[in-house]
């Protein structure tokens, strides 16, 4: 029977497969950062096991890292945490790229950096954003701290199968909008549970023109649907990006694998137990008004008129009021960040629209790059004399404003325009209000104090 | 993990449609490197801001099943919701649906999610409403929800059932797979990514 990319992956795994259990799954890449691991080494110690594959075990420092000062900024709690992740890798003999290395970075940014993230593999992480390396056809999903004890013990995982669900998306992208505003859309169309229990694949001429960058993104986003992986089926953009990179395959091996990843598409045929589609034509430049990421219109749309008493609650909590135009929001704060929208594309699509302008004087401004790497991609290129010339803040690597784990948070009552994924209440710190949008309509927030359609400044 | 039986207990009801991990547990929690301990955090914003919480209410403490809305536990992967809500004396959930990474979560650590529809979920809640005395059983064994005259089964698959009565260790169930596990390995090819330490 023809077979869909996630099926085709999902046979390849399969250690071994019961009537009546889940089947157990081989993990190829197992990510890891400091704060959904401390308990699980610790459980294994208790039980005395040991970690079966270090080799395809990687950790890295990114949640509660201070994005200026280094380590020593860091506060006690965070700081022990970070001595935990060091002394379990120490022990357990996994490469961890820790502060001050140049490989640390957000997990879903240095993984597919370091070329670990490859088509066809099983990647897992204690992070729900694990998605993100379904953009190069890898079956990719976040998991908890007992499942990560159980991957350190054992590099495998029992899964129930997930349902397959095609997203397919046709044509060309209006000027102005990107990869983000895709996502915001689709998941203002679904709902944010639209994707439970599904293997979403990616598909569509709208899709295949997007920059590895960009599939990330959307791929990133696939658990604010409440997918439980995303992925767009790897092609030559995938292996050009790839190519080259410190893990990548070489000389012979790279045709091999080329050969490999060239048969994981979803065969014609192959059946998906629901497909949506979407229009590219239909997309505009998007942006949150509430406490959920499917609570997103046109920036040129007006705050909605509540549908229920969730929605009442989410505009309470935003202190905005039905019928106010979106473009008429003032910001205090600007987030250019996060494992959705740090990456050296997102930082140039940013700084492109900031060129030779400066930020509001009302806004407080941040850039922080995805990774180390990406910060000295940005700089060599001059990206950061750009956003400082403007006015904003030039960050050291890591998840920062996004979850608000290390110093970097709203105060209370504060509105911040942020390319991060989640917009709940709090998430970027305790009252904080959060805009989610794109790096290019988080740059002109920047400069003009409110939300507004970037097109007005291309 | 102990294993979950049948529990009876008082119910509480927290009439909100998708509750995300950030508000079960916010991150400034997440730092500790223990994995007991953080009941006290559970709801942490809502408790604080919001003095007629319904988690807060005298009339609903010591509940030990939490009913809510739809697609409860959405957002981040963090364990310590599921550890937060078991911490703080839950035995299981009650929701017309979860989010999948924090039903799994929930099913490693032997707090029960349990799915019913919409309907029975909220006249669950008016149950509590009327009687926050009453008490509900949960019963894994049988599968069925009952109090005051409510009974209605409830879907589990037979293998997290049986882990849950049992109180099994998976990766122990794992690891008896041994063999599997490693004549898989024989078969990976050699060009696919590998980080060995010095």
């Amino acid at each position: 029977m023809a077979r869909t990319l996630a099926q085709k992956i999902w046979d390849n795994h399969v250690v071994r497969s019961a009537p009546g259990e889940p089947d157990l799954l081989f993990v190829d890449l197992h990510l890891v950062h400091e704060v959904t691991s401390p308990q699980a080494f610790e459980a294994l110690r208790l039980a005395g096991r040991r970690v079966r594959r270090p080799d395809l075990t990687v950790a890295t420092m990114d949640h509660n890292t201070p994005t200026r000062g280094g380590r020593q900024a860091a506060d006690d709690v965070s700081g022990k945490q970070m001595d935990a992740l060091e002394e379990n890798c120490r022990r357990a003999g996994v490469r961890l790229y820790g502060m001050g290395s140049r490989h640390q970075g957000i997990v879903h940014v240095i993984g597919p950096e370091l070329g670990l993230t490859q088509p066809g593999l099983v990647i897992v992480c204690g992070d729900s954003h694990t998605s993100t390396h379904g953009a190069f056809g890898a079956l990719a999903f976040g998991i908890g701290s007992s499942e990560v004890e159980h991957v350190l013990a054992t590099q495998c995982l029992p899964q129930g199968r997930p349902h397959d669900l095609a997203v397919t998306i046709e044509g060309e992208l209006p000027l102005g909008v990107v990869a983000k505003d895709v996502v915001l859309g689709l998941v203002s169309r679904v709902g944010i549970s639209g994707g439970q229990g599904s293997a979403v694949e990616y598909r569509g001429s709208t899709i295949r023109a997007l920059s590895m960058e960009g599939r990330m993104t959307i791929c990133n986003m696939s658990i604010e649907w409440g997918a439980r992986v995303g992925m767009v089926a790897p092609d030559d953009t995938t292996f050009a990006y790839l190519e080259g990179r410190p893990h990548a395959p070489r000389g012979a091996d790279w045709e091999h694998a080329i050969e490999a990843w060239r048969g994981l598409a979803s065969e014609e045929n192959a059946p998906f137990h629901q497909e949506i589609r979407l229009d590219a034509a239909s997309l505009e430049p998007c942006v949150t008004w509430g406490t959920n990421p499917g609570q997103a219109v046109p920036v040129g749309d007006r705050v909605p008129e509540p549908a229920d008493e969730n929605q009442e609650r989410a505009l309470r909590y935003m202190a905005l009021r039905p019928g106010t135009a979106m473009e008429d929001i003032a910001i205090d704060r600007v987030f250019i960040g996060s494992c959705t929208n740090a990456r050296l594309e997102d930082l140039r699509a940013a700084a492109a629209v900031i060129q030779g302008r400066r930020v509001h004087r009302s806004v407080q401004a941040l850039v922080v790059p995805g990774s180390t790497q990406v910060k000295l991609a940005a700089e060599a290129e001059g990206l950061d004399r750009v956003f400082q010339d403007a006015g904003f803040e030039w960050r050291d690597a890591g998840c920062s404003m996004c979850l608000g784990m290390n110093p970097d948070i709203l105060q209370p009552g504060e509105r911040c325009a942020s390319t991060s994924n989640r917009n709940f209440e709090g998430r970027q710190g305790a009252g904080g209000r959060t805009h989610l949008l794109s790096p290019p309509m988080a740059a002109a927030a920047a400069l003009t104090g409110h939300l507004v359609d970037v097109r007005s400044l291309l | 993990m102990e294993p979950f039986r049948r529990h009876q207990g008082r119910m509480v009801p927290l009439d909100r449609a998708n509750v995300d991990t950030d508000q079960i547990i916010p991150k400034q929690f997440l730092k500790r490197i223990e994995r007991s301990g953080f009941g006290p955090f559970l709801f942490y914003d809502w408790r604080r801001n919001d003095p007629d919480f319904v988690l807060e209410r005298p009339e609903y403490q010591g509940a030990s099943v939490l009913l809510t809305g739809p697609n409860f536990g959405c957002g981040s992967s963090r364990e310590h919701a599921p550890w937060s809500l078991q911490d703080a004396g839950f035995k299981a959930v009650i929701a017309p649906s979860f989010a999948d990474i924090f039903r799994t979560n929930c099913l490693k650590i032997g707090l029960l999610p349990v799915q019913l529809p919409e309907s029975s979920v909220r006249r669950l809640m008016e149950l509590a409403q009327e009687d926050p005395a009453l008490p509900v059983t949960v019963d894994l064994q049988a599968r069925t929800v009952s109090a005051a005259g409510f009974s209605e089964p409830f879907a589990m698959d037979d293998f997290a059932r049986e882990c849950l009565l049992n109180g099994w260790d998976d990766v122990g169930l794992t690891l008896r797979h041994a063999d599997a596990i490693s004549a898989y390995e024989q078969h990976r090819a050699a060009w696919l990514p590998r980080v060995p330490t010095p």
